[in-house]
């Protein structure tokens, strides 16, 4: 019988239809694949049971035709989604023993759609950090690791490595400034941070509010858009979510890219640019030149200084959203004697390194005679990103990128740890996508020679996912990459 | 009207005084969530988990919350700002369970106005207001059930409030409590707060500073937090000031610093320096889209309005011709403006305002009923009146129908009939009385004509006597002088 | 601009959170590495530049004024570390 966990979703939802598997047959497939690579520690919370009987009642519907779009589909969910009755804490020791008594917009449309839930998936504490290193749970171990463990990325890296490992048929995501698209190249799998607002953020812990998204992580282009079909909508709970209506991505795959123009942004091949990357980047764009596609020069000039920008604006975000943690209503508390104190040690004990960094940088450049010099400034400059995509986008349909500056590197690597510059600096192409609010896309796109995947970025103009998808689909096609 | 002169042994000083009062929003639900704004419920109930600061939620704008605010706006005669803006204000304290209060800090829904303050010597002076804003209340901490513990109730936490800001323009204590005064009126009549400061729904903030009589200098400034009364406000101010004056006659200076006002003494006491002072660290409010009025909607909500205070007062002292100062009293609230308007219908308006700040303010005094509970109504005061007015009845007897009604609820017109209580103005029938008198009393008679004029009341008593009082005192002196 | 030992006292207590005394110096030392990195941004002349605070490119939608939520005191302190009485509970609050 063939592993129903190398499934794609598409492949598992025929499955299902014609009756080749029961959705619990599907169901305690990924369990068992769940507890057999627990070595990745991927999963912060397995919810079995949940699964099950989730998948009972699928297969009820399967009886009597009324499955939802993506009925007896198992999923893993990052912790960053408030799921009800189900423990919830973004990674973080601040929550611990948290129940949210509420489910996220985005996980209510998928289980409304029919998934059922495998359990919660690892992260960056507060999806704060670019290698998973940063969660309380510890990090993710890279399905690809050679003979040292190797980072999944972050912070969505329990998502692209459940992904990768086939401990899920899918997983969500979010992407702050690369939280989805990084992991996913790092993993060798597909994964999609839509334009702001696709997605509502109600009950999706907030980490930079302007700049968070939700998305999908899957193991191919196809069930990206299926995913990211069944998780878009405009929500009224959700100021920010957009009035906009939700294409049928599925339908724009394989479609001929004739004419379609792709933006090769010059400033995204910097001098010491990882030569295997460029020369994939190089492989992309004659991919699609070969299927007629247009092949633009465009300028992004703005574009070095969006990291930057970037560690002005989300940490500011991050240091008013996360005051909330303060012992009182919920999560950890450490008594103290006066309520400062209470606070002081339940914060400081709850918060992990590099969440407090960001606490007190955010909290420095919103003082009083600083907000000017940092964050005004990063928001002109967060200005100048965009038009430099609009202008862009004048000239053509989507821009091709590679996603991160490396692969994989390991557990524990000594200049990230020490220089959390240097960690930040895996954002670098994937954080003005966020800043100017369009949507990417990484897809594996081929191996290093030492076996580790890489991936390359599509960018999108804002709510255009569509195209996203036409190119992805055709680069995926030439690409063949192979999935493990 | 006077000055208000701080005059010592040293010299004379000028008081200067500007109040920021927070008002709370009438609307069935809070600013930011769908939870009751009801008072008086069980602890935590009326609490939604975005009051309660949960992870992953976010706020949205109440709509009824705007329109208050913009009527409220066009009630102190402001401008109305199309565009306005959210902005979070970060601090930490127990009962503000976000760690931050989502409010408008660069761009107010209200800029400028100003509104006509009544002064006791009936002069009125212009009170400029600097802007008004729109933000959510805070939770309560209440501290005397236990004496290490404090309790936390968020029922108020995310309840609108608008803080109204006025231009440092109060040089008198006088002209605080008459501006509170007005303000509350205003408030009243446009419904959009209930104005009570003594149950907190209307908060005020004291600003006062001085500087040597006739000088055009701006000295420090000390803050007075939450005065909850209008004669506390006046109090605070006249003890605040004289402090200032002490201080610098003694060749101190004034720090600026938060104070708060001690009802028990009527004093000041230090809160906090400013060197204490929170850093607040404004930026915009990354949940929620700014807000646009159209100019359809502010000129609609203006027309709409109902007429305010001022323009009520002007239009009853020339059209219905009372005095300013009875004017003045009828529409400081608009139940009985309302009254008085309905009574005074098809009346002499100036006979209706007698009666109802006369014996109709002291039956409801006696009573300790508000307007709305009277037992004579509006319709029955005017026709009360014009039983007078129509000679129907004597004023005399008009307040022995109204003693019946303030007990009976009864028409006067029914009084009158079933006691009998009309005047006779036939002159027939009280020639009869008079021509009876006469003939009774000869001795009078003969004295009377004999140059004992002072008897004329004697005689006019007599026949009111025996008319039962219902003789028309006029028609009897006309009788009496001719037949003696 | 550089951090001073002070400020990053400051910074910590608005923050709500401790760094222990011999912390301090590293935390400083490292906060300037970060900021001065950032400061690369002062290469870019923002003159006349409107700042970007969102990229939603419409206005709110307001809610209608209806009581749709609370009366759920249970959910509402399920995870309080200490509720009595229907309240939330901390230590007594001196100002």
């Amino acid at each position: 019988m063939t592993d129903i966990t190398k499934l794609t979703i598409a492949e598992t939802r025929e499955g299902l239809k014609s009756k080749q598997f029961s959705a619990t047959e599907v169901a305690k497939a990924y369990i068992q694949s769940m507890e057999d690579n627990r070595r990745y520690n991927a999963y912060v919370l397995e919810t079995p049971e949940v699964a099950l009987e989730q998948a009972k009642i699928s297969e009820a519907k399967y009886q009597n035709g009324t499955q939802g779009a993506l009925e007896g589909i198992p999923l893993g969910i990052k912790d960053l989604f408030c799921t009800k009755g189900i423990r919830t804490t973004a990674c973080s020791h601040i929550l611990d023993k948290f129940v949210p008594q509420y489910e996220s917009t985005v996980t209510s449309k998928l289980l409304e759609a029919g998934v059922c839930v495998l359990g919660k998936l690892n992260m960056d504490e507060f999806a704060m950090g670019g290698s998973n290193e940063t969660s309380y749970y510890g990090p993710v171990v890279n399905p690809w690791s050679k003979e040292k463990d190797l980072v999944a990325g972050g912070s969505s890296g329990g998502s692209a490595a459940a992904v990768a490992a086939n401990m899920c048929a899918a997983a969500t995501g979010t992407d702050t400034g690369g939280s989805i698209r990084q992991p996913s190249a790092f993993c060798g799998v597909t994964g999609i941070k839509p334009t702001y607002g696709r997605c509502s953020r109600y009950g999706i812990i907030a980490f930079a509010s302007s700049l968070d998204q939700a998305g999908p992580i899957a193991k191919d282009v196809r069930d990206a858009a299926i995913l990211l079909k069944a998780m878009s909508g405009y929500d009224a709970k959700d100021s920010t979510s957009a009035k906009v209506s939700v294409p049928d991505f599925e339908a724009f795959l394989n479609q001929d890219i004739r004419g379609l123009k792709i933006g090769i942004p010059a400033e995204y091949r910097p001098d010491g640019l990882n030569e295997e990357i460029a020369a994939y980047w190089d492989k992309g764009v004659e991919m699609l030149k070969e299927r007629g596609a247009e092949i633009i020069d465009i300028s992004l000039p703005h574009a070095k200084y969006a990291l930057a920008a970037y560690y002005i604006i989300a940490p500011a975000e991050a240091s008013s959203n996360l005051a909330r943690y303060d012992g009182i209503r919920y999560g950890l508390r450490v008594p103290g004697q006066h309520l400062d104190d209470l606070y002081i040690n339940t914060r400081t004990e709850g918060f992990g390194a590099e969440v407090k960094r960001r606490i007190m940088i955010g909290t420095y450049v919103l003082s009083a005679g600083y907000y000017d010099a940092y964050y005004l400034k990063a928001q002109k400059i967060r200005q100048l990103i965009r038009q430099d995509f609009v202008k862009a986008f004048e000239k053509c349909d989507a821009i091709l990128t590679p996603t991160a500056p490396t692969a994989a590197f390991p557990i524990g690597d000594k200049s990230m740890l020490e220089n959390p510059i240097n960690m930040y600096l895996n954002d670098v192409f994937t954080v003005s996508v966020n800043l100017a609010g369009l949507p990417g896309l990484s897809l594996p796109i081929g191996l290093s020679k030492a076996g580790l995947p890489l991936g390359l970025q599509v960018i999108g103009k804002a709510f255009d996912e569509a195209t996203i998808f036409k190119v992805a689909s055709a680069l995926e096609k030439d690409a063949t990459f192979v999935r493990k | 009207m006077s000055e208000y002169v701080i005059e010592t042994a040293k010299g004379k000083w000028e008081l200067i005084c500007g109040l920021e009062i927070h008002c709370q929003i009438i609307s069935k639900s809070k600013m930011y969530s769908g939870a009751s704004t009801e008072y008086g419920a069980d602890p935590n109930e009326h609490v939604s988990f975005i009051d309660a600061g949960m992870p992953g939620m976010l706020p949205t704008l109440n709509m009824e919350c705007v329109h208050q605010a913009v009527k409220t706006g066009l009630g102190l005669n402001a401008k109305i700002n199309k565009y306005s803006a959210f902005a979070r204000k970060n601090y930490f304290y127990a009962d503000l369970p976000q760690g931050y209060q989502i409010t408008q800090f660069q761009y107010p829904i209200v800029g400028e106005g100003k509104v006509s303050i009544d002064l006791e010597d009936g002069t009125t002076k212009d009170i400029g207001i600097e802007r008004m804003h729109i933000e959510q209340d805070a939770g309560k901490s209440i501290h005397d059930l236990d004496p290490k513990k404090t309790f936390i109730d968020l029922n108020r936490a995310g309840v609108g409030l608008m803080e109204i800001v006025t231009k440092p323009d109060f040089r008198s204590p006088e002209e605080a409590g008459a501006f509170l005064k007005k303000l509350r009126s205003i408030l009243r009549y446009l419904g959009t707060c209930d104005g009570n400061m003594d149950e907190g729904s209307m908060r005020c903030d004291v600003n006062v500073s001085v500087r040597p009589y006739g000088s055009d200098e701006l000295r420090c400034r000390c803050e007075m937090k939450n005065v909850n009364s209008v004669k506390f406000v006046m109090q605070a101010i006249e003890n605040e000031a004289k402090r200032h004056v002490e201080v610098y006659e003694n060749g101190e200076t004034i720090e600026q610093e938060t104070r708060k006002f001690d009802p028990a003494t009527g004093q000041t006491e230090l809160l906090r320096k400013k060197e204490y002072a929170h850093d607040y660290r404004y930026f915009p409010e990354p949940d929620l889209l700014p807000l646009m009025l159209s100019d359809e909607y502010i000129e609609q909500t203006k027309k709409d309005l109902v007429e305010l205070p001022d323009a009520k007062k002007a239009r009853f002292v020339n059209e219905l011709g009372l005095t300013k100062y009875d004017a003045m009293v009828i529409c400081e609230n608009k139940e009985t403006a309302d009254f008085f308007e309905k009574a005074a219908q098809g009346q002499d308006a100036k006979k209706v305002a007698n009666w109802l700040m006369g014996d109709f303010f002291a039956m409801l005094n006696k009573k300790g009923l508000s307007i709305q509970e009277s037992p004579i109504s509006a319709q029955n005061l005017g026709a009360l009146v014009g039983l007078i007015t129509k000679n129907v009845i004597s004023g005399k007897i008009a307040k022995d129908v109204f003693e019946i009604m303030a007990e009976t609820g009864e028409a006067p017109e029914k009084i009158v009939e079933e006691k009998g209580l009309k005047q006779v103005t036939d002159t027939g029938a009280i020639e009869a009385i008079v021509d009876k008198v006469l003939v009774d009393n000869p001795d009078n008679v003969a004295a009377y004509r004999g140059g004992k004029q002072g008897l004329m009341g004697w005689f006019v008593g007599q026949v009111m006597k025996q008319s039962q009082g219902k003789a028309n005192p006029a028609v009897v002196n006309e009788l009496l002088k001719k037949k003696l | 601009m550089a951090i001073d030992q002070e400020t990053v006292k400051r910074v910590a207590f608005l923050s709500r959170l401790k760094i222990e005394d011999d912390k301090i110096q590293a935390t400083e030392k490292e906060f300037n590495k970060i900021l001065n990195w950032v400061e690369q941004l002062n290469e870019v002349n923002t003159d006349n530049v409107e700042p970007l605070v969102s990229v939603n490119e419409s206005y709110i939608t307001c809610r209608e004024d209806k009581v749709t939520d609370g009366n759920q005191v249970q959910a509402v302190l399920a995870n309080a570390p200490q509720a009595e009485y229907g309240y939330f509970v901390v230590p007594k609050v001196v100002e």
